[in-house]
């Protein structure tokens, strides 16, 4: 029996050792890991509460990325609970065995702190590892700061085990900016949060020998496409169990999650889409634009996956002029949540003037200044009916304005 | 918002003192945030750490900042690192060094006109810790310059963070922050 941790009222955690409590309450049975940076500290974190007697399961120390995924496939498949932490070039080498996860409907946690790909090598936050993974059948929570990173990570147990869910969540949180920075959270006490998170009920285990099974088999053209359409049909469905998780967490410590985040918007006339820290930011920026008499709001997604595709659509109705920010570098088109959210607003048949900027690549800072520039054109663009300025920007580039389109 | 910037050296323990102050701070309602920049870089690299504190949630994710305190713990820094950085007119230097306050302003022509404090951390440290941990002690000079708290609230509230510790280590630190606190000019 691991020993209850003595934990304040509030304690003041970065991102790292509140997504590394959670997984302590969250009592998981195999922790496979192979710790790369800006993540190191969950794992380490972790490793360290197993030394101390706070951790009942087992942590095994793995020699790559791929292998740890592996692992905790493994260890899933056999019935355990299984959890692990990455960042960057060691999401990248986990991709592989990201789909296999899924397409195993393994409901494994994976704590992603976002970072850079290399080249250039890069150990600072961009949601760039978060836009690799976006396509392998997860479902993709997104926090903001360590509170968040704390509270979703013990959800996505809970979300993902769920007999009508059964599939893998990956909790984000931006690197350094969330993952290094310490804040006041609040979290439960040891035997509320166990009991939130519930006990895990395995399905179609490997070790159960009375009821032989296969796990991850070949299907050729004749089953394949039913698998993924089957994977695709629950990950869609998939909103009603996030919606009940949210719904009783806020009940148990009034902390309220929904599916797209707004500040601000009920009369909001511009308006800015960012994820992770800049989310907070931004909430700044349009604060310092409504004491000038711009009616400025803030959008984000809590769930990156499923895209809450209604939720978006409803959330940016009425606004005259949008940014859409992408902290990842687009590879030669628009940024990808630039264009998920002109296609809700495509669908919808009413969009606002939208915008593209390109920010904070490998860790360059986005300023509260760079952000009220932005609310600066976008009012410029309401005010005219018109968009005045080019579709893709980059800011907090050094160097000649880089625009496209 | 009071917001405050360190310049150290990896390895001296600024993201500790920035996290213990947070600590200190957050247990008396406020809110915090203490971060850092050290990217790959490796044991006696110039770094910087920052804590923010605020009666509201901190909601500002920017690393640019206009700091009220520049704590420099090491001696060095204060020469080649960036210390007047995005200053405010009325920014506060604490700064680490042997020498006196007329002597440190007189090499740093840029720190002439400023508010500065001199208190020897890295002395204070190793006569009190036994190792260059500048850290703590320059908690206890920040305090005294700030009158953030008192020192008796500031020692019992630290005495806490440092729990983990032996109490060897505990009672150092304690007489480092005192000395500091006492010290500085």
């Amino acid at each position: 029996m691991a020993k209850k941790y003595e934990l304040n009222e509030v304690e003041v955690w970065d991102g790292n050792m509140a997504a590394a409590q959670a997984l302590r309450q969250a009592q998981v049975d195999v922790v496979a890991a192979y710790p790369i940076t800006p993540s190191t500290p969950i794992v380490q974190n972790y490793s360290q509460f197993l030394a101390d007697g706070y951790v009942d399961g087992d942590f095994i120390m793995v020699e790559s990325e791929h292998s740890a995924m592996s692992g905790c496939v493994a260890a899933s498949a056999s019935g355990a609970r299984a959890a692990t932490a990455t960042s960057s070039q060691g999401f990248a080498l986990m991709v592989e065995v990201l789909y296999q996860a899924s397409g195993m409907r393994l409901p494994i946690v994976l704590t992603v702190v976002n970072r850079a790909l290399a080249a250039p090598l890069n150990v600072n936050g961009d949601h760039s590892d978060m836009y690799l993974g976006r396509d392998a059948g997860w479902i993709n929570l997104c926090s903001y700061n360590p509170q968040e990173a704390y509270d979703l990570t013990l959800m996505a147990f809970k979300i993902g085990e769920d007999l009508d869910v059964r599939l893998p969540v990956m909790v984000h949180q931006d690197g350094f900016l969330c993952s290094h920075t310490a804040q006041n959270v609040k979290p439960l006490q040891d035997e509320v949060a166990i009991e939130f998170v519930g006990e895990y009920k395995p399905v179609n285990t490997m070790l159960d020998v009375s009821n032989p099974v296969t796990h991850g088999v070949q299907t050729e053209e004749d089953w394949h496409f039913e698998h993924k359409a089957r994977q695709h049909n629950d990950l869609m469905n998939s909103p009603k169990v996030i919606k009940r998780v949210f719904e009783e967490f806020k009940a148990l410590t009034g902390r309220e999650y929904d599916f797209v985040y707004k500040y601000k918007m009920d009369d909001a006339e511009v308006a800015i889409f960012a994820l992770g820290t800049t989310v907070e930011s931004a909430e700044v920026a349009a604060d310092r634009m409504r004491e000038k008499g711009i009616k400025a709001g803030v959008v984000s997604l809590r769930v990156l996956r499923p895209f809450p595709f209604e939720q978006i659509q409803e959330a940016l109705s009425g606004i005259k002029a949008l940014a859409v920010m992408d902290r990842s570098a687009p590879g030669g088109t628009l940024g990808a949540m630039f264009n998920e959210l002109s296609a809700a607003m495509l669908a919808k048949g009413e969009s606002p003037i939208m915008l593209n900027y390109i920010y904070g690549l490998g860790g360059r800072d986005t300023t509260i200044d760079h952000l009220t520039e932005i609310f600066a054109q976008l009012d410029e663009c309401a005010k005219a009916g018109e968009r005045k300025y080019p579709l893709q920007q980059f800011i907090g580039l050094r160097g000649p304005k880089l625009s496209f389109y | 918002m009071l917001e405050i910037r360190w310049h150290s050296r990896a390895g001296q323990g600024a993201v500790t003192g920035a996290k213990g102050l947070a600590d200190v701070v957050a247990n008396t309602g406020k809110f915090v945030q203490a971060f850092a920049f050290y990217g790959s870089a490796k044991r006696g690299a110039a770094m910087t750490a920052y804590n923010r504190v605020d009666d509201t949630p901190i909601l500002n994710h920017e690393k640019f900042m206009r700091p009220d305190y520049v704590l420099v713990i090491d001696p060095g820094l204060a020469y080649t690192a960036d210390i007047t950085a995005n200053e405010k007119e009325d920014t506060k230097y604490i700064i680490t060094t042997h020498l006196s306050k007329e002597e440190l302003v007189e090499a740093i022509p840029k720190l002439k006109g400023k508010e500065v404090y001199v208190v020897d951390c890295m002395q204070i440290s190793l006569d009190t810790i036994g190792r260059a941990i500048p850290n703590t002690p320059m908690l206890g000079a920040l305090m005294k310059v700030s009158g953030m708290f008192d020192l008796e609230y500031f020692q019992n509230a630290m005495k806490k963070v440092l729990s983990k510790f032996p109490q060897k280590i505990i009672d150092a630190n304690m007489a480092a922050i005192e000395r500091a606190y006492n010290e500085v000019k």
